[in-house]
């Protein structure tokens, strides 16, 4: 049983127009684990998280949760069988306050039923709980305020909070540390390490490489919509290719 | 010179911030201060058919028609509050009352049965007609509602069925017209409630956050076009009741249901009481029904008025006028001099 990988990637390919933005790519990733993405602008690391969850359709190619097809099926039943996603662009609710934006993730029936109660005000408690897990203080009115008044860094947080609001088994997160002040990527690290540690699976786009490697044991690189290599992170940077990616054909003789 | 050395702030009054929270019920002052407005608009809309008796028949009616116009403006702004901007709410209150009118008509049922009946079959009929765009969002979604109630109308117009142009008449009626008026001022009141109820409600955030970024929602595991289906059902049951009570008002339904007025009289009440709250909505519904309807002495030239008022209202107070009275109500202002401490 613990042997089928908690995601399997076969073959997934999407096109838009004339450009191929995923072009057959498969991977697998087992239970617990931490894979980062990585690749320069334009390669498909975004189009193939969307592919994953649901929000864009595949034009071949299949992928399975824990040994199921979830190809192709709505975002929201793809998020209810346990994977979730942040945006790359936040998307929080801007008119609500901070902690009620938990109670849209926590109304879903994947937690719903766990939570007594429940039609006014009930799930507050949880969502405070989950709001103080990635770094907003309690205390402070942080929480209480409009999300559209929260600076960046927070809002980032706040995308974090609502993967975690859902209880997944498996975390795609996209380029979570972009427009984050050093502190405050600083203080997040921990908070993904722990997730790893807790058993959850993690999935990360990221450009900022040092404080990736601090998080996953492996990573695949992407160019052009295909993978160009794969494995532990220090050894695919070593990689010739990839430099080529990242710095173009002079530069990765220069670094 | 005294405007430019001097700026105007705006604080909290002290009793606002007292009544924030549960110690709100530590003094009578502070109870009064947030039920009171509640409470005195409960009780002029009461009063206000019985106030209508001296103004006259003509007036009483319009009380009626008020209260039809408030009605349709509070299932926009529900609708609105979800991100479903309509542009043809006549279509809901136009398919209330023409199920309320055909079941009269066909089966001579009195208004006690067609009137619930209507309200919750067109409300669904409602929902089903909307379900195939409900993935559309903003002015995509806006243009398909315009055209549903000039749809509808042609429909009729063409086919004959429902009367055809000459409509449904000779429908039952209510008892009195005092019993009509205070079955849909005591209607009026439930919805306002209701609907604010529901706003706060773990479920009206969860519609709340639909306007704010579907995608989001999807990303949170909720069936978005299931919860956008069952705002435009409970948005257009108050519309649709509207309908199907003007329908047993008048004893008569035609195409005149599906008329612009219908669609366009919601949209600017909502705007002049303040886009997106209820209690503006009436208040919206309760200044411009009657304003259109003295304003006819004109003429045409009432339409110039009209207008002008309209004008008026997006330039000065787009925000609305029930967002200028609550902030006059929870703050004070005064002009402090710019420069000194």
């Amino acid at each position: 049983m613990s042997d089928v990988p908690i995601l399997k990637v076969q073959n997934l390919s999407r096109s838009f127009g004339g450009v191929k933005a995923v072009n057959g790519i498969s991977f697998e990733i087992g239970r617990g684990k931490a894979m980062g993405i990585v690749g320069p602008n334009g390669s498909g690391k975004s189009t193939l998280i969307n592919l994953i969850t649901g929000f864009v359709k595949p034009d071949k190619g299949a992928v399975f949760f824990k040994g199921e097809n979830v190809t192709g099926l709505k975002p929201y039943k793809i998020a209810t069988k346990g994977i979730v996603r942040s945006f790359q662009q936040v998307k929080p609710f801007y008119n609500l306050p901070v902690f009620k934006n938990l109670i849209i993730p926590l109304y879903s029936s994947r937690v719903k039923s766990k939570l007594k109660g429940g039609s006014f005000g009930h799930r507050d408690e949880s969502a405070m709980q989950l709001l103080e897990e990635v770094g907003f203080e309690r205390d402070s009115n942080l929480p209480y305020k409009i999300t559209g008044s929260l600076p960046h860094g927070y809002l980032k947080k706040l995308e974090l909070a609502r993967c975690l609001s859902l209880e997944p088994e498996l975390i795609l997160i996209d380029e979570l540390f972009s427009g984050m002040s050093m502190s405050e990527i600083a203080s997040t690290v921990p908070i993904l390490e722990k997730i790893v540690e807790e058993g959850k699976t993690l999935i990360m786009i990221e450009h900022r490489l040092r404080e990736l490697f601090r998080v996953v044991d492996k990573v695949i690189v992407l160019n052009f919509g295909e993978i160009i290599a794969e494995g532990a992170p220090d050894q695919v940077m070593e990689i010739e290719k990839v430099r080529e990616a990242y710095l173009g054909k002079e530069g990765s003789t220069i670094a | 010179m005294k405007n430019s050395s001097y700026r105007k702030e705006r604080m909290d009054r002290g009793i606002k911030a007292r009544a924030d929270d549960i110690f709100a019920i530590s003094s009578y002052k502070e109870i009064a201060y947030l039920v009171l407005p509640r409470f005195l608009f409960i009780v002029f809309i009461l009063l206000v058919p019985i106030l209508g008796q001296y103004a006259g028949h003509y007036w009483q009616g319009i009380i009626v028609i008020t209260c039809i116009i408030a009605l349709l403006t509070l299932s926009w702004t529900f609708m609105f509050s979800v991100g479903l901007i309509s542009l043809g709410h006549a279509v809901f209150f136009g398919v209330g009352a023409y199920i309320a009118g055909w079941m009269s008509f066909e089966f001579g049922l009195s208004p006690l049965v067609t009137i619930p009946v209507a309200t919750v079959s067109g409300a669904a009929l409602g929902a089903l007609l909307f379900y195939p765009v409900l993935r559309l969002r903003g002015i995509y979604f806006a243009l398909i509602t315009f055209a549903l109630p000039l749809f509808m109308m042609r429909l009729i117009e063409a086919t004959g069925y429902l009367g055809g142009t000459a409509g449904l008449s000779r429908l039952a009626s209510f008892p009195s017209r005092m019993v009509a008026t205070y079955i849909i001022i005591l209607v009026l009141l439930i919805v306002v409630f209701g609907y604010l109820r529901i706003q706060d409600m773990d479920y009206g955030l969860v519609l709340r956050a639909i306007r704010d970024n579907d995608l989001s929602v999807y990303a949170a595991g909720i069936n978005v076009p299931l919860f956008k289906a069952q705002a435009l059902f409970l948005g257009a049951l108050p519309a649709t009741f509207a309908g199907a009570f003007l329908t047993h008002h008048y004893r008569f339904v035609g195409m005149t249901a599906f008329a612009l007025e219908y669609s366009m009289f919601p949209i600017t009440s909502a705007v002049i009481g303040g886009t997106g709250l209820y209690p503006g909505a009436v208040l919206g519904a309760f200044l411009l029904t009657p304003l259109s309807e003295s304003l006819r002495a004109f003429g045409t030239l009432r339409i110039a008025i009209y207008s002008l008022v309209l004008v008026f209202f997006i330039l000065r107070l787009p925000q609305g006028l029930f967002r200028f009275i609550q902030r006059k109500y929870h703050q004070y202002e005064r002009w402090v001099p710019i420069g000194k401490e």
